[in-house]
């Protein structure tokens, strides 16, 4: 099916959507909408019965709540790392068959839509929404503040994101995703070379979910800057709470970048600009250039989170603050800026000098220095320390070795000469997944395990925990260590089929690896299920790993309110102190001012969809109406003047004697 | 819905310095002024100077514009917000910096490695004929 895209028709009430692109004709999508569509008619169903349509609505989806919106944020991202894994199962399934002269069973037009949305969903529906989330639940109570600096933005900044996720899906079932690799380089994404939606699908799910990510970025840095406790100073703060002021900085310094570069390949693709092309004085390397400004930068909002979430959890789990506090937060900061001067350690081999290329292959390894430092800093915080190996620790364990070594191959990359030999082979493709899975994702199953039972009031299973880990760690090691050697052997990546039956057995072992990851995150679920089924059994308390920062001060799960009463804060560790100067709360409440939900956030988010699918569709009608609609609802919302409440102190004072209910 | 919603706690973080003086507001009207007169007296007069330092001296007075924005009309100091906006612009001024000078770099770079310039100029006439079919 290479030539599967229809006739490009056009009408002025559906663009150019016509039946032909509803792909009937291909039996793996219909298994898998049959399966959705039954799966969504049984939750529907479910929903229903048990009357939860009202308390979805009023407890979560107009929810400000920065805790609601912080745990809808996982849920978004282990849904979408099904469908992101599902792709990498089929990929894994293609490559272990397809040796020789077999062809596998993904033709080449499926299989390159499949590792695009695979690359695309993970970094951006996956790894983005997890750490969002845990930056979202997290960061406020440790800073003992009651909630984000704009919650109503962060309910719409989440809800924007919902939207690309959901415009991604949407091209599933109906027309095709794009076939480009995970960032689109022209002249291939350009519209000579990708016509038919795909490519557009892609870009207006990135530009609508990048509005969210931009705004939630801005939202928190504000929330670190201004909504400390009164007696925090920045340099009392948790680690993790540092970090996510830096990602956030990042965030709001390099998304824009990437809005700007799609926007431009935008109008190359709508208005025949020609800013990417061959011709008329266009430059696809400026592209590639520019993506990159963003891209690099993009790894460290990802992965700088992630070392506040170890660091949070290496100090609790070992009983001793973390070493090197400030050599921690500089370590960041000097991440920060240096993440900005090595993009093009990715593009070494598009023709720059030795003068460009040594520069970068030179930063990119002063970039791992700071890296080192922290891991360092791990090790001596463990070092004499009383380690106390529970489900948290032993993904921190994990990630350490596992980091390390994906670590090393990124230095060994960053080496131009050695690059020219592994550019875009596997080998890349392992080290990046190295980082990625062994930090990353690690770290998200760490953060779940670690702050699961201040979210909910009870502890995730041990057994199920420890099973989840060791699949998906043996899993990782089975899945890429092949992919290293194939690499060296200089297999490029996004091959569909090979000629030399010799790579088979590795590819084979590597989707034996793929196997055991999915054991991994089934695990995940069936731990899920267990813990909630046996809740009343793992009850704990507020405080059940003894942690030394403040969001353990709060009650578990949380009230509404975080902190009934207003404290002051000495120094680092501030939970730590209190536990030890035997703190109290005083019992004299004043009533606490707090945010209303609203429905806006979803409604403009909804229209953002609309427009979004409008725009792939050329459906020009639909989206004047559906941009004029996000518009005139951001503006009724500004005239909206209910917006507050206050909880009464006797509402506070019952809350705080029987535990939070929410 | 912004930082009032917290009101149990109170913040030790100083704000804003204000809007400025008068005096301030006139000074910065007159630097821009003329540091707008300038650049269209240049071109409006039609001086006579090399081509490269017009543009050079016109893109230096605009960078020069932009910093008077900043400090007379947008109050930037660094005292204001406990000097985060400070820190913020500079951080802003040190990434346009490395975006920019590095973007240029790289891709002189390899305009002069991958394309040999009698390639380029022949490639720059196709482009003109071409353009002029196209009408």
């Amino acid at each position: 099916m290479a030539n599967a895209q229809p006739a490009e028709t056009f009408s002025p009430i559906f663009g150019r959507l016509t039946l032909d692109w509803i792909p009937y004709h291909e039996p793996i999508l219909i298994a898998t909408f049959a399966g959705v569509a039954l799966g969504g008619l049984v939750v529907l169903a479910l929903m229903t019965y048990f009357k939860l349509w009202g308390p979805l609505w009023r407890d979560w989806v107009t929810s400000v709540d920065h805790k609601k919106i912080g745990i809808m944020y996982m849920v978004l991202g282990f849904i979408m790392l099904i469908r992101g894994f599902a792709d990498a199962l089929m990929m894994r399934a293609q490559q272990a068959m397809a040796a020789g002269e077999a062809a596998g069973y993904l033709p080449p037009h499926h299989f390159d839509q499949v590792f695009t949305a695979h690359g695309v969903i993970m970094i951006f529906f996956v790894a983005m929404v997890f750490v969002t989330g845990i930056m979202n639940y997290v960061m406020p109570m440790q800073i003992g503040a009651r909630d984000v600096a704009f919650p109503f933005l962060n309910n719409f900044s989440f809800w924007m994101t919902v939207a690309g996720a959901l415009l991604v899906n949407i091209s599933l079932f109906v027309g095709e995703f794009a076939r480009v690799g995970w960032l689109a380089f022209p002249p291939l994404s350009g519209a000579s070379y990708s016509t038919g939606p795909g490519m557009d699908y892609y870009l207006w799910a990135l530009q609508i979910a990048g509005v969210g990510t931009t705004l939630s970025g801005i939202n928190l840095i504000a929330t670190v800057l201004k909504m400390r406790a009164p007696g925090m100073k920045l340099m009392d703060m948790p680690i993790f709470a540092w970090t996510t002021l830096i990602t956030n900085v990042l965030i709001v310094v390099a998304f824009p970048v990437l809005t700007a570069t799609l926007a431009l390949l935008t109008l190359d693709r709508y208005f025949d600009f020609h800013f990417f092309t061959n011709d008329f004085g266009g430059n696809a390397m400026m592209y590639i250039n520019l993506i990159w400004i963003w891209g690099h930068p993009e790894v460290y909002i990802l992965i700088i989170p992630c070392f506040g979430v170890f660091s949070e959890i290496v100090s609790t789990f070992s009983g001793k603050p973390i070493f090197g506090y400030k050599t921690m937060v500089w370590a960041t900061a000097c991440i920060m800026v240096l993440s900005f001067v090595v993009w093009l350690h990715h593009f070494f081999t598009m023709g720059s000098g030795a003068s460009v290329n040594t520069f970068f292959g030179i930063t990119t390894m002063i970039i791992a220095v700071p890296t080192g430092v922290k891991i360092f800093n791990w090790l001596f915080t463990m070092y004499k320390g009383r380690v106390r190996l529970e489900v948290p620790m032993y993904w921190t364990i994990g990630f350490l070795v596992t980091f390390t070594i994906g670590g090393m191959t990124g230095v060994l990359l960053a080496v131009p000469p050695v690059d020219f030999q592994l550019h875009n082979t596997l080998f890349l493709i392992a080290h990046f997944h190295n980082v990625i899975i062994g930090g990353v994702v690690f770290a998200v199953y760490a953060a779940v395990s670690y702050w699961w039972p201040k979210a909910f009031g009870f502890q995730l299973s041990d057994k199920w925990g420890k099973r989840s880990f060791w699949l998906w760690f043996t899993g990782f090691y089975f899945a890429f260590m092949p992919l290293y050697a194939l690499g060296l052997m200089g297999v490029t990546r996004r091959m569909n089929s090979y000629p030399d039956p010799a790579w088979q057995p590795y590819f084979i072992v590597a989707a034996f690896g793929a196997v055991l990851i999915l054991g991994g995150i089934v695990s995940t679920f069936v731990n899920f299920y267990v813990s909630i089924r046996d809740r009343e059994q793992n009850r704990v308390g507020d405080d059940p790993w003894d942690a030394r920062t403040l969001e353990w001060a709060t009650q578990s799960p949380p009230a509404p309110y975080n902190f009934p009463e207003s404290f002051r804060v000495n120094g680092r560790e501030a939970f730590w102190q209190m536990k030890q100067q035997g703190f109290k709360w005083s019992g004299h409440y004043t009533p606490i001012h707090m945010p209303k939900s609203t429905a806006m956030g979803v409604l403009i988010a909804a229209a953002a969809l609309v427009f979004g699918f409008a725009m792939v569709w050329y459906i020009w009608w639909l989206a004047i109406l559906s941009f004029a609609g996000m518009l005139i609802l951001g503006i009724a919302h500004t005239f909206n003047y209910n917006r507050d409440y206050y909880i009464q102190t006797d509402v506070i004072a019952a809350t705080e004697k029987k535990g939070a209910t929410a | 819905m912004s930082a009032d919603t917290h009101s149990a706690q109170s913040h030790d973080a100083g704000h804003g310095t204000g809007h400025g003086t008068m005096g301030q507001l006139m000074i910065g009207f007159a630097l821009a002024a003329i540091l707008t007169i300038i650049p269209f007296g240049l071109v409006m007069g039609e001086v006579e100077m090399n081509r490269t330092a017009l543009v050079g001296i016109i893109m230096g007075l605009g960078a020069i514009q932009i910093v008077v924005h900043l400090v007379f009309f947008l109050h930037l100091n660094t005292r204001s917000e406990e000097g985060n906006t400070f820190m913020a612009t500079m951080l802003a001024l040190i990434i346009l910096v490395i975006v920019l000078a590095g973007s240029l770099w790289v891709m002189h770079n390899m305009n002069t490695n991958m394309m040999p310039q009698h390639e380029m100029d022949q490639q720059i006439e196709q482009m003109k004929s071409l353009q002029s079919q196209q009408g």
